[in-house]
Order: C-alpha cells, then structure tokens, then sequence
C-alpha cells in the first residue's frame, strides 16, 4: 500500500462496503439458517446421490466437450483468416448473454423431437434427445463453452504468432507447432476457461430443465433438485444449496493452488 | 552440397522492392533507417510474408513453386527474445531436430553439442527466462545453426545486449560464421557489426537498395543520410554526385565567412554532445544544404561562441577537405 496518498474517498468506501455487504449477506444467511444435523441423512439420500452423481458427470463431460471442441475452435478463431471471421466470434459469444431459458427453448428448436435437427435425426436413426441425459450435456455446452473459448482464445492471441512463425522456420508441421508450441503457451487460459466452464455447468439449470426436463437419475442435477425440492420444504432445499456451494468452493480453492496461481506465474515469466 | 548462394528478387507491394545477392558462406550485412524494409526482406526470404518475385537458394528455387516457411532451410534469430519460454534451452535447440523428424536421443546431444560450442552448455537445462540476455541469445544463435540452414538470417543479434556482452557474442559469432557454409543476411543498426562481420553490405532506404558494396567502400562513400550518420560522416547528394566530408573539417563561425558559396552553409545550432575530446554540433542546415550537418569543436571554442541549440551559425570547409564520388548516381536515390 502506497502511503501518504491520504484517506480512501468515502465516496468510494461506501458503495464498495455496500457491494461487499451484498454479495457476503446472502452466503452468511444461508449459512446461519442451514439445519447441519440433517446433512448427513440428506447427503445419503438417493435422490440427492442421483442428483450429485448427474451434476458430476454433466460438468464433467462439459469441460471434456470444450477440450474437445472449444480449443481447436479458439485455434481457429485467432489463428485462420477467414470471411466472417469476425462474426462467427460475435455468435461465439451470444449463449453468454442469452437467458439461459431462451438457450432451452432454441435448443428444443433444433434438437427437440420434431426440431429441425431433432426430426431428421430421429427419421434418419430413431434417436431422440431431450429428456436424456446427453441433453443434459449438449444444454451444458452450450451454455458453457462460451466462457472456455474467449478464455482460450484471448490466450492463444496474448501468446502471438512470433512463436508460431518460430517453429515453422524450424521445420515444424502446423499441428506439431499447436502441440507442442502454442497449446503449452496457451495452457493457462485453457485451465482457467476450464474452472469457468465447470462452474457455469455446475449451476446450470434453465437451459436444462427446459431442453432435459427434471427427471431423477436421468436429467435431474442438483440446481433442479434444489429447484424442485424449494417449492415445499425450503429447510431441505438450503441444505442441498449447502452442498452445492461446498463442491463448487472446494473445487476452486484446490484448483487455485494447484493450477491458477502456478500457470499464471508461467505465463508472466514467458514474457 | 553444391551451395550457389542467393539470389533473390523480392516485391512486397509497399515496403520493398529489392534484388539481394550473395555468395555460399558470404556474410551480407542489410542496414538502412527504421522502416527501410530491411526486417521485410528477412520474413520474405523467410517465407512469412506475401510476395512476388523469385528467391533461389544453394540453386534451389524457393518461390517456383512457393516452398512453405517449414520446408525453407532458414535460420531465423530474431530481434528480441523469440525463445520457447516453456521449453528448456536444449528443448529450444532441440525443437528443429524433432521436427525434422530426428530421434529425442539424438536431437537432445546435438543440442547439447552446439550449446557447449556457444558456451552456454551447462544451461542447457533452463528455461529462457532464467537466462540472461547474453545467454539467450546465444541459445537463440544455437537454435538457428544446429538445423545446418542454407540461409541464416540475423535480425538485430545484439540489440537489447549490454556492451560488452554484445562485443564478446560478435566476436564470437565471427567465428562460426567463419565456419558456415550457407548464406548469412544479418540486419543491423550498428556499423561495427557490418564492419567487422560482413564481407559486403546492403544498403536499403525506402524500401529499395540504395548501395551495396564493401563495408570499408560503403563507410568511405555513403550514398544515404542514414549511412552518413552511422559512420560520421558528412554527406551532401548534389546533381553531380555525392560530395563527403568529416566533422572535424567543419569550421564553426558566428559571423558570414569568406570563401566559396559551394562550401559554406547557414543554419541553427540543434544540438551539442561530447565527441570524445571534441564536442560535436549538429546544426539543422536542412535549408541551406537540404540536410542536417555535423561539426566537431574543441570545448573552448564552444564556449567561446556561445554554441548553444537555437544559435545561428555559419559553416564552411575548406574544398581540399571533401571527398567528390558516385556521378553515375546508379539510380540509387530514386526514391519510389
């Protein structure tokens, strides 16, 4: 802290304690209000094991879906001049600002059982998506990939061309050079497009309950048990909150020592 | 291998347009002001920008048909840092081996090989960014040669170093270009370095070449403002040719002097700095010589004349002084 600038402006410090007071309240409410001796018989329930189990499985095949797809697509988006280049990173980022609802309702458009996509599909081998769980998954990505690309993306053109340029006068094919050049350069923008794709996919729930429906053990994860289980025991629903909170904290705080801080430190000393 | 050299014929519509010959094993050194296009021409050859035109290199053609950048036998040590910064030194030398398709064994003691030749070797575990500037550039020099290029191209190799690390890494880099069979373009910003590693020099202004020749040719006889300045020289281009001659031959006055029109110029004091015993006057004489000049005084007559940025001046030089060269022009300032 720079001293001898003079006192913080009460200008400032008011509307930050406000914003701080408003993001803290909540958390520490339902904190106080949480019935912790029921914790343990609700954790075991099979409901809430289906629900865990969903939302495990759903965030987790989200953020393999973006490895899969989200990085070439960051690749080719910051690396490849093409026509409409500029659009097709505008469409990109749309899902970040659609109502997770209206992601639901345009992917029962396309997918669902007579949806554009969904019909041929279904005509063509009789399978149907919503209400399964790859609706599940397929509704995840869409609304998180979003976040894993621009997070690669601006990765890929922090670290340049200059090495790319690099390894090609040393003889390496363009593929090679993403392997083993521009991927490890990106790598910190990866993991963090990662954490922030899991996490979109673990609170996931409008677009989900509107494309998968909220069936136990096939499309219910814990946002729609917390959802459905609010309407008439509201004690059950802010311990199943409790739980969802803890995984998500959890995961971060392990991630943050494990991965974010280090891969920061190895993008600052690569400059 | 039977090496005939460069030839290169290079149109990048804006930036450069220029013929570029050498030699197996010559050192050509390409200097000229900022935005003369002399990086331009080392990413064409390089492969890595648009052009037309013809490259052909140890009698291969690179441009009929065009040869991707990765199927070039370059060696590129680019300005600044452009190491790998998540890889090892000996990763870095290595990465051009393994690419070209040779064993992680093998590659990894070729490395090791040309680290120790450059005298790094016992840092060949190290990422770049726990080298010194010296050190990486050094790796950098590595990492260009171990491929065994047609064409190593140098862009700025001591820019960025401290003195006496760039003076050591010249004099060494010397010694393996000695040693280097293929074609060396090295761009600079330092007339030392085309002295005493080039065997001839280009020089480019404007995108095109205004001068090739001998370093000791090109430093005596300066056809650009630009080389003029690197070397200390004064350089007037008349209708007749250039005409040059030394700061140290310059007499400062404040009052009109006798003697030939032709040799005596008027103009405004821009700056003063310390010339080894001397001081050296730049006087903005753009007006009456439509350049700059340069003027060598002793600290006391300075003094004496109050020298001082804004002061107006005369200067003349006595006609025995200037040198008299290049009536034929050679088309060289032809500006585009």
């Amino acid at each position: 802290m720079t001293r001898g600038l003079g006192r913080p402006p009460l200008l400032l410090l008011v509307p930050a304690g406000i914003g701080l007071t408003l993001l803290l309240v909540p958390l520490v409410s339902l904190l106080v209000v949480t019935p912790w001796a029921r914790l343990p018989q609700l954790v075991a329930s099979e409901e809430v094991l289906d629900a865990l189990r969903l939302t495990g499985l759903a965030s987790l095949s989200t953020v393999v879906l973006c490895l899969l797809i989200g990085t070439p697509l960051a690749w080719v988006l910051a690396r490849v001049e093409f026509r409409g280049r500029s659009l097709a990173r505008a469409l990109v980022t749309v899902p970040l600002v659609l109502p997770p609802v209206v992601a639901g309702v345009a992917l029962v458009s396309a997918l669902g059982r007579s949806g554009v996509v969904g019909s041929v599909l279904r005509d063509a081998t009789g399978v149907v998506i919503p209400y399964t769980t790859p609706a599940v998954v397929i509704a995840h990505t869409f609304v998180a990939m979003p976040f894993y690309v621009l997070s690669v993306e601006g990765a890929l053109r922090a670290s340049g061309e200059r090495y790319d340029a690099v390894a090609a006068t040393l003889g390496a094919s363009r593929w090679t050079t993403f392997r083993r050049v521009t991927l490890p350069l990106a790598m910190p923008g990866v993991v963090a497009g990662a954490v922030l794709a899991w996490a979109r996919s673990l609170g996931e729930f409008g677009a989900t309950v509107t494309f998968a429906g909220n069936y136990q053990g096939i499309t219910q994860t814990m946002p729609s048990l917390i959802y459905q289980t609010l309407q008439n025991d509201r004690e059950t629903a802010q311990t199943l909150s409790i739980i969802l909170l803890g995984v998500s904290v959890a995961v971060l705080a392990l991630l943050r020592n494990r991965w974010l801080s280090a891969g920061a430190g190895t993008a600052g000393a690569g400059r | 291998m039977t090496s005939s050299g460069l030839r290169a014929r290079i149109d990048v519509p804006g930036r450069l347009a220029a013929d570029v010959e050498a030699g197996p094993g010559e050192v050509l050194a390409v200097i000229g002001p900022n935005g003369a296009g002399k990086t331009t021409l080392l990413t064409a050859l390089a492969g890595l920008v648009e052009m037309s035109g013809s490259v052909e290199v140890g009698g291969r053609s690179w441009t009929h048909p065009p040869l991707p950048v990765r199927e070039r036998r370059v060696g590129w040590v680019v300005q600044g840092q452009a190491l790998f910064p998540h890889l090892s030194a000996r990763e870095n030398v290595a990465f051009g081996l393994r690419a070209r398709g040779a064993r992680r064994g093998e590659a990894a003691d070729r490395a090791q090989a040309w680290l120790d030749r450059l005298g790094v070797g016992a840092l060949a575990g190290r990422r770049p960014g726990a080298l010194s500037g010296g050190q990486a550039q050094r790796v950098t020099i590595a990492r260009a040669l171990v491929t065994e290029p047609d064409l190593l191209l140098l862009d700025e190799p001591f820019s960025g170093l401290d003195v006496g690390v760039a003076a050591t890494l010249r004099i060494e880099l010397a010694k393996h270009l000695a040693d280097f069979a293929g074609v060396t373009l090295m761009v600079t910003h330092d007339a030392l370095d085309a002295l005493t590693l080039a065997q001839r020099v280009v020089v480019l202004d404007d995108g095109r070449v205004a001068q090739t020749g001998t370093p000791s040719d090109v430093a005596a006889h300066p056809r650009t403002d630009h080389v003029a300045r690197l070397v200390g020289l004064n350089v007037l281009s008349g209708p007749d040719g250039f005409t040059a001659f030394r700061p140290q031959d310059v007499t400062v006055s404040t009052a009109r002097p006798e003697g030939s029109a032709r040799l005596r110029w008027r103009g405004r004091v821009g700056g003063l700095t310390p010339h080894g015993d001397a001081v050296r006057v730049q006087v903005d004489t753009r007006e009456a010589a439509g350049t700059d000049l340069l003027a060598d005084v002793t600290p006391e007559a300075a003094a004496e004349l109050r020298l001082a940025p804004g002061v107006e001046v005369w200067l003349t030089v006595k006609a025995t002084a200037v040198r008299a060269y290049g009536g034929d022009r050679a088309g060289s300032h032809d500006g585009p």
